[in-house]
């Protein structure tokens, strides 16, 4: 049994400082995307999460240019652009269209342009792959009290505003009649979403930031009904995910290429997608079982 | 042109709802024209009128979601605040998708407090509560399908049990039959008379289509060119009293029962509105005619 | 910037510019924004896998890319975009990120494939590219009507016998051709404005297909022809110029559309 262990812990991964703050952001921050994650679904807001994903590209781009850390970046992003497009009225079944494409090319360009400056005016190279593919070994200094910060005060609020929250998703009427105040509402969330894509953001990069919004949320949606247990649900598949993939990555360093070690987001977000692949066998099954199949559900809709 | 108002339920404290030549414009029209009318408790109200008539803006009034031009609207006796209480609302539909995780036990537990802050502990009551609204509106089979898988009639009754379950007096209901079949429209509306009958409340529901709920109305309000009438079925949907709602010759008439209301007239120049004004209002059986001109 | 061995980057360029605007026309006429943005993804993966194997960039791309396209294409089919098809975009993206950190070129080769690289085409490549896209446009001009019926009424072309199936898969491996030659030059998150910047300029100013096509293979060559130049000049990477001019082209489009009421 020591040996067995041994091989799957390789030596060292307990007491890597390192190792220790990868942990614990990546359980922060996979519980904050899990419960954003089944609202952002519940209210059909994914593509939100796309565009505050490249803009996120923007931020952390450009904090590399001021010496600040990614985190910064992100967040300012996240919170400035949230707040925007709430304001602005972004439709609630808005698609990825052409407009929004071609806008978010622009700013995928900017970021391009910034991050070449940040490879040539410092010394750091890698910068590409800590904004766009994620940073989680690399926490220090402030960022990680920063992080865990940000994830509990997400947190609190969801808790906070959870039944307004599920009301007004379901139907705005229905919510403004019992005196919720929606367009407040609504812009809190939006914000509180910019923060959370921030925090993905650092773990899995700003590319795969929406795979961890969404992706423990939809395998949730498909092995529970109830809300509260899907938000439990999804913060524990991606907590599962961030931490099998720090182990795995740390694990990795021994596998060929030796020394190089594989990057803890690909990891992660396999995972991530194995879970979801998973459940499909389970919902399909549990569907069957009960009055209604896949095809009578598509029906009554 | 100002009328005044000849009411069929008295004017009183008593009224769960009582409107009073509430106006508003909106995008040009003048949506709604001093309207009046007033719900005694536990009174089935048709409120019926084409599409764009302004029901469902009435209906927002009522429920303090927008703001009347002029005119007030008095909830129990008490002018109305930003939150309507004590009253419940049943949308014509609610966009949520199948995959949306939310029981409907959930939404209806939700009319009891989802518009509280902070975590919700689970309690004994609250279940029983939600229990016996299932029950109530036979839902008990589905109570814990998802509410985006089940169908528009089904979705119908959870959202009457969500505005049931906080007791309130009065239950507007947007339109339950737009998008029903017949079979399920006639449930909804006998379940919803049932309902309401039990627990005394009284239901403004809209409608552009009388016939329906010809069986459970006690009053109809007819809702065209932002003038309304109100009263007994058989005082307000009359040729005379239609047309001049719409100022422009309307015909009513009765097949096997139902109603049926046309353009065109069988009525005279002799008999048109002028004629119909509250000092002179009295019909020759001597029954009054509610009528705003 | 015209010396002998940008030759090949010209030719290639604007070889991709071509074929981009005419697959991205139809992109923009089915709205197919989500599927535009995945299909590059994927090809970034079956790049990152080529380089690392060492086999020629095209071919790898070209077998990731198309397999990648009808597999993620008839996913979507559906019409709701399920989580699947997120997943799969951003598995493939790790998968790239994957096959790249073997490699000793890192950080500089996801930079590449991702925003764009002014040498990206080797010179057996060019041969290979021209033959692509010549395929594509022989292709294209002999499907041209049913596409185009299907795109813009799909149930009158059902009716006519044009099966709407075969005319996606049609269209996505067109796409995945497209993406195979343009994720090394341009990049893969810069090839939807490449793709859909010029083609959506193009139909905010006319509405008839033929000038619409014209135009959009117009904007989309000096696009690419202004990236190189000036990203030979300033060393600053293509794919800003790519993004930006798209957006650019964009923004006059609809401004003057709206201005002389077109």
């Amino acid at each position: 049994m020591p040996g067995f262990l041994q091989a799957v812990f390789e030596p060292g991964f307990f007491a890597s400082g390192p190792v220790h703050a990868a942990l614990l952001t990546g359980a922060v921050v996979a519980l904050i995307s899990g419960a954003v994650g089944v609202f952002t679904v519940l209210r059909s807001q994914s593509f939100a999460g796309h565009s505050l994903a490249d803009l996120g590209t923007l931020g952390g781009s450009g904090a590399f240019l001021f010496g600040i850390g990614p985190l910064w970046g992100f967040i300012s992003a996240g919170i400035a652009v949230g707040g925007a497009m709430d304001l602005a009225g972004s439709e609630r079944r808005s698609a990825r269209d052409v407009s929004t494409g071609i806008v978010l090319g622009a700013v995928l360009g900017l970021s391009a342009l910034l991050l070449y400056f940040d490879t040539t005016s410092s010394s750091t190279t890698g910068v590409t792959i800590t904004v766009l593919f994620g940073s989680l070994f690399a926490i220090s200094g402030y960022t990680l009290p920063a992080t865990v910060s940000f994830a509990v005060l997400g947190l609190g609020l969801l808790t906070l505003l959870y039944r307004p929250l599920l009301l007004s998703s379901v139907s705005p009427d229905l919510a403004a009649a019992r005196g919720v105040r929606i367009r407040l509402l609504g812009l809190i969330f939006m914000i509180t979403m910019g923060i959370t894509v921030a925090l993905a953001s650092l773990i899995v990069g700003t590319i795969l930031s929406p795979a961890l919004l969404i992706g423990p949320a939809a395998t949730a949606l498909r092995l529970t009904r109830r809300p509260m247990a899907a938000m439990a649900i999804a913060g524990a598949l991606g907590t599962v995910a961030t931490w099998l993939g720090v182990l795995l990555a740390y694990d990795s360093y021994h596998w060929p290429p030796v020394g190089n070690g594989w990057p803890v987001s690909f990891f992660v977000i396999t995972l991530i997608f194995a879970a979801y692949l998973g459940s499909g066998v389970r919902f399909r099954r549990a569907a069957q079982a009960t009055r209604r199949t896949p095809h009578e559900v598509i029906e009554a809709v | 042109m100002t009328g005044t108002s000849n009411e069929i339920a008295p004017r009183g404290p008593e009224n769960v709802l009582a409107l009073d030549e509430v106006s508003i414009r909106l995008g040009g029209r003048q949506v709604l024209d001093q309207v009046s009318f007033a719900l005694a408790a536990g009174e089935f109200t048709g409120l019926i009128g084409s599409n764009g008539a302004g029901k469902t803006t009435l209906l927002r009034i009522v429920m303090g979601l927008r703001a009347a031009d002029a005119g007030t609207v008095r909830v129990g006796g008490k002018p109305l605040t930003r939150r309507a209480r004590g009253v419940g609302y049943v949308p014509q539909k609610i966009q949520i998708e199948p995959d949306a995780p939310l029981r409907a036990r959930d939404l209806i537990a939700l009319g009891l407090d989802g518009e509280k802050l902070g975590p919700r502990l689970p309690s004994r009551q609250r279940r029983a509560t939600v229990e016996q609204m299932l029950d109530a509106v036979d839902a008990t089979r589905f109570a814990d399908e998802r509410v985006g898988t089940l169908s528009g009639g089904e979705q119908q009754r959870i959202l009457i049990a969500h505005a049931l379950i906080g007791r309130p007096r009065l239950l507007l209901m947007d339109e339950p039959l737009a998008n029903l079949d017949l079979r399920s429209g006639q449930e909804i509306v006998e379940l919803t008379s049932r309902v309401a009958r039990d627990q005394s409340v009284a239901v403004l529901l809209s409608a552009h289509d009388i016939n329906p709920l010809l069986p459970v109305m006690d009053k109809v309000v007819y809702l065209a060119e932002g003038r309304a009438a109100c009263g007994t079925t058989d005082q307000v949907v009359r040729s005379e009293v239609l047309s001049g709602l719409y100022r422009h010759p309307v015909s009513v008439l009765r097949v096997d029962g139902r109603i049926l209301v046309v353009a065109g007239s069988t009525v005279t120049a002799d008999t048109l509105p002028a004629d119909t004004s509250p000092a002179n209002g009295e019909r020759a059986n001597g029954e009054p005619l509610a009528v705003q001109a | 910037m015209f010396a002998p061995f940008m030759t090949d980057t010209w030719i290639t360029a604007s070889i991709v510019a071509v074929i981009a605007a005419l697959v991205g026309f139809f992109v923009v006429l089915r709205g197919a924004a989500f599927t535009a943005h995945a299909v590059p993804n994927a090809a970034f993966a079956g790049a990152a896998g080529a380089s690392l194997v060492g086999v020629s960039s095209l071919a790898g791309l070209g077998v990731f890319s198309v397999g990648g396209a009808l597999l993620i294409g008839l996913l979507s089919r559906k019409g709701r975009h399920d989580a699947v098809t997120a997943l799969i975009v951003a598995f493939m993206l790790g998968l790239g990120a994957l096959f790249l950190s073997w490699s000793t070129e890192y950080a500089p080769e996801i930079y590449s494939l991702l925003f764009g690289e002014v040498l990206g085409i080797s010179a057996n490549d060019v041969g290979l590219t021209a033959i692509l896209a010549l395929a594509c446009l022989v292709v294209l001009a002999a499907s041209y009507r049913p596409l185009m019926l299907s795109s813009t009424l799909p149930e009158v072309a059902e009716a006519r016998g044009i099966s709407s199936l075969r005319i996606d898969l049609l269209f996505l491996t067109l796409l995945a051709l497209a993406a195979t030659m343009a994720v090394p030059v341009v990049g893969a998150l810069l090839m939807f404005s490449l793709m859909v910047g010029p083609p959506a300029a193009a139909r905010a100013v006319t509405k008839h297909p033929a000038p619409a096509m014209t135009l959009a293979v117009v904007l989309a060559l000096v696009t690419v022809w202004i990236a190189i130049a000036a990203s030979y000049q300033t060393n600053w990477p293509i794919g800003f110029f790519v993004g930006v001019g798209s957006a650019a082209w964009y923004l006059v489009a609809r401004v003057s559309a709206a201005l002389f009421h077109l």
